[in-house]
């Protein structure tokens, strides 16, 4: 192999890969806290008693786990406009990635759910707390901290996949990195470069997690 | 004396399983009354049914007078709503087996839930009287501490104190000391025993029969879904009438 | 609104030939990825739980970078870096080489778990009847931690299939990207997306009721046979 390494196109273009990486981080963001707020409405559903709620989460769940999150995007992007539905590049993208977040929170928070002991939901019906109230200040905390684990590696995953925004043009991390690549061919340094920023994201991302999980550790 | 608690033909399914078999039973108030009996002959069940965590299909509970749980609306039984329902378990206080503390809240915490919830009280009134009950039980010491930090007599100090501290008229004990290791059991015993000093109704659900010799004025056996036997304890641990009963005492070593 | 149904129906029938030829590499591609990346990563999880240092830290090394990674920046960089480092891929050999290692990330760390999860008396009750440690790992731990690992690697499977996807990003001409290129010919994007999303989730449905099958055949092989 008789390749010259030169970084100088990537340096040069250093300041766009970083503004890549926030937007691609602000999209995963935006998209988990939407998920999130749906995943939990959806868990609640699916560990509760009406049949037609819990159908509705499992259903939801089992169809969306089993689509490419590519394919959401294109149809949202691409599908949506001709029911007159037309979202920006970036809208389409985070309505895609909430969706899907939202499938995956749901597993995290019914299984948070499931693994909490129902003597403490008990032991506020006893002290005469309203079933609203149980389940906002007994079920709710003790499940968060249960699904923390799970939450984080979810998070870590849904960042990465904001590396598809790129398939509809939206100016993330990817996205530049194959523009630096076409316009300059330093092939080996874009890519390993671009690899380092996601790993060294996602290393942070869970040692943020991580730490925030073991300060709420029970 | 008046009668706090009035069980009147009282009958549990669960599916096709009747668990309790029309129990009568009532309860006056400063009394303590005692359940003892083999596993599986309904005592939990009982407890839970006058705490209204499970639903009975016959019968009626009375607490000071008032039918608990359901109602009567054109001839027919309905259960009430959920929020009657809160209001009248707050009448009621219970003590489960696991002690059941909320894992993410300090022994204070745990205490001062429900008196800001469900009682309304300010957080300045609510810390006051949870510090108070946590001094009756010897927990104050640990009054920041998370359950996982904390004993298991230790938690179950704490779950007392939560149960009092909503001025409960009647407390329910379920087996409050099966879960501890021996060495633990006096102190948890020593908190119950204070309480029944103080006058406090209470129903004990419990295998520690000199315990229970020692605080009833009533000691109830059941067995299989009824109540077998009942009496002041000395009668009943002294001559008991059931051949059932003399079984159940000779096999718990009395 | 018009949903054209019937022009989708036609176009559907016009162009059957292409998007069975797309599912069919979809599933070669994934099937590739998922065999070759399911024995790399037994290979590497069985180093993360038993080997010694030297070996269990690359294979650490290994699993972490490659999981840190966007699966799409995987395809990408080795479709573009294969040519410079003096080994050109077409699209479809570096699509498949990228879910392989992705893959073999995946499996990487099920297998660890699984390994780990069995009692460590397994591996002492074979060495006592005098087993070398290949001859342990075939007759005592892989037939127990199979069972465990199966439910996880069915969805690391399905994972996979969904993943293929982004192959369209370098060419592939996969399901994806033979429904763009059917509707850059007719602009049914609604209706060709949503065939897309309905054939992915069919072959993942029938990824999971297989691996459903598998783990209920699995579980009657570890059972001690009644006697007769
Ligand atoms: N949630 C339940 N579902 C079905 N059966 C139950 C349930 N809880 C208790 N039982 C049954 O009811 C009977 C009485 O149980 P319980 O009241 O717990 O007895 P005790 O407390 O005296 O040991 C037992 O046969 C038990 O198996
Ligand atoms: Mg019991």
């Amino acid at each position: 192999m008789n390749y010259t390494f030169n970084f100088t196109p990537v340096w040069q273009n250093w300041p766009l890969l970083l503004e890549g990486l926030a937007l691609g981080l602000g999209l995963a963001v935006l998209s988990i806290a939407i998920g999130s707020i749906a995943g939990l409405v959806l868990a609640f559903c699916a560990t509760g008693k009406h049949p037609a709620l819990r159908a509705l989460a499992f259903g939801y769940v089992s169809i969306v786990r089993n689509l490419p999150i590519l394919v959401i995007v294109l149809f949202i992007f691409f599908g949506l406009p001709q029911l007159g539905l037309a979202f920006d590049k970036s809208t389409s993208f985070v309505l895609a990635l909430s969706l899907y977040a939202a499938a995956y929170m749901t597993e995290v928070f019914r299984a948070g759910l499931l693994g909490v002991p129902p003597g403490i939901s008990e032991a506020g019906q006893a002290i005469g707390l309203t079933p609203l109230s149980i389940k906002y200040y007994v079920v709710l905390p003790v499940m968060l901290r249960n699904a923390m684990p799970a939450f984080a590696n979810n998070f870590v995953s849904l960042f990465k996949d904001t590396s598809l925004a790129a398939a509809i043009a939206v100016p993330e991390l990817t996205f530049y990195a194959q523009k630096i690549n076409s316009e300059s061919f330093r092939v080996l340094e874009v890519w390993s470069v671009t690899a380092a920023l996601y790993i060294a994201t996602c290393y942070l991302i869970s040692l943020l997690l991580r730490g925030l999980e073991s300060r709420l550790r029970l | 004396m008046t009668v706090l608690i009035d069980i009147q033909d009282l009958h549990k399914s669960y599916d096709t399983l009747e668990v309790l078999k029309g129990v009568n039973l009532s309860v006056k108030v400063g009394e303590v009354v005692s359940i003892i009996g083999s596993s599986g002959s309904g005592k939990t069940t009982l407890l839970r049914c006058i705490n209204l965590l499970e639903a009975f299909q016959g019968g009626r509970i009375l607490v000071d007078g008032q039918p608990i749980g359901y109602r009567e609306r054109d001839g027919k039984r309905v259960r009430d709503s959920e929020r009657r329902i809160a209001k009248q378990r707050a009448m009621t206080g219970m003590v489960f087996q696991q002690f059941n503390l909320f894992p993410h809240l300090s022994a204070l915490d745990n205490i001062t839930l429900g008196l800001t919830k469900v009682r309304g009280l300010s957080r300045a009134e609510a810390v006051e009287q949870a510090e108070g009950w946590l001094e009756r039980v010897g927990m104050l010491a640990h009054r920041h501490h998370r359950p996982s930090q904390l004993s298991g007599g230790q938690q179950q100090r704490v779950a007392i104190a939560r149960a009092v501290a909503m001025k409960p008229k009647v407390m329910l004990f379920d087996e409050a000391t099966s879960a501890l290791d021996p060495e633990r059991v006096a102190e948890v015993l020593d908190t119950i025993r204070g309480l029944a000093q103080d006058g406090m109704t209470m129903v004990l659900v419990t295998h520690e029969m000199r315990f229970a010799r020692e605080v009833s004025d009533q000691v109830v056996f059941m067995n299989a879904g009824r109540i077998e036997e009942q009496g002041p304890p000395q009668r009943l641990f002294g001559s008991p009438a059931s051949p059932r009963l003399r079984d159940f005492l000779a096999r718990s070593g009395i | 609104m018009d949903l054209e149904l019937s022009y989708f129906l036609s176009e559907i029938v016009a162009n059957r030939g292409m998007l069975l030829q797309g599912a069919w590499t979809t599933v070669s591609v994934s099937a590739l990825a998922i065999a070759s990346g399911t024995l790399l990563g037994m290979l590497i999880g069985l180093a993360l739980a038993y080997a010694s240092a030297p070996l269990r830290w690359p294979a650490r090394l290994y699993v972490d970078l490659i999981r840190g990674t966007p699966v799409l920046v995987l395809v990408l960089a080795t479709y573009y870096m294969s040519t410079p480092l003096g080994l050109p891929l077409t699209p479809f050999q570096a699509g498949a080489v990228a879910l392989c290692l992705f893959c073999a990330s995946h499996v990487a760390e099920i297998w660890r778990g699984a390994l780990q999860a069995l009692p460590i008396g397994q591996l002492e009750a074979g060495r006592a009847i005098g087993l070398t440690f290949p001859r342990i790992c075939l007759y005592v731990l892989f037939p127990q931690a199979m069972r465990l690992a199966m439910p996880t690697w069915v969805t690391a499977a399905a994972e996979m299939v969904k993943a293929s996807t982004l192959l369209s990003v370098i060419g592939v001409a996969e399901l994806l990207l033979t429904s763009q290129q059917i509707i850059s010919n007719n602009f049914l994007n609604l209706q060709f997306y949503f065939l897309a999303g309905a054939i992915y989730f069919a072959i993942n449905f029938c990824i999971d009721m297989l691996g459903k099958y598998l783990s209920r055949h699995l579980e009657g092989a570890g059972k001690p046979r009644s006697p007769v």
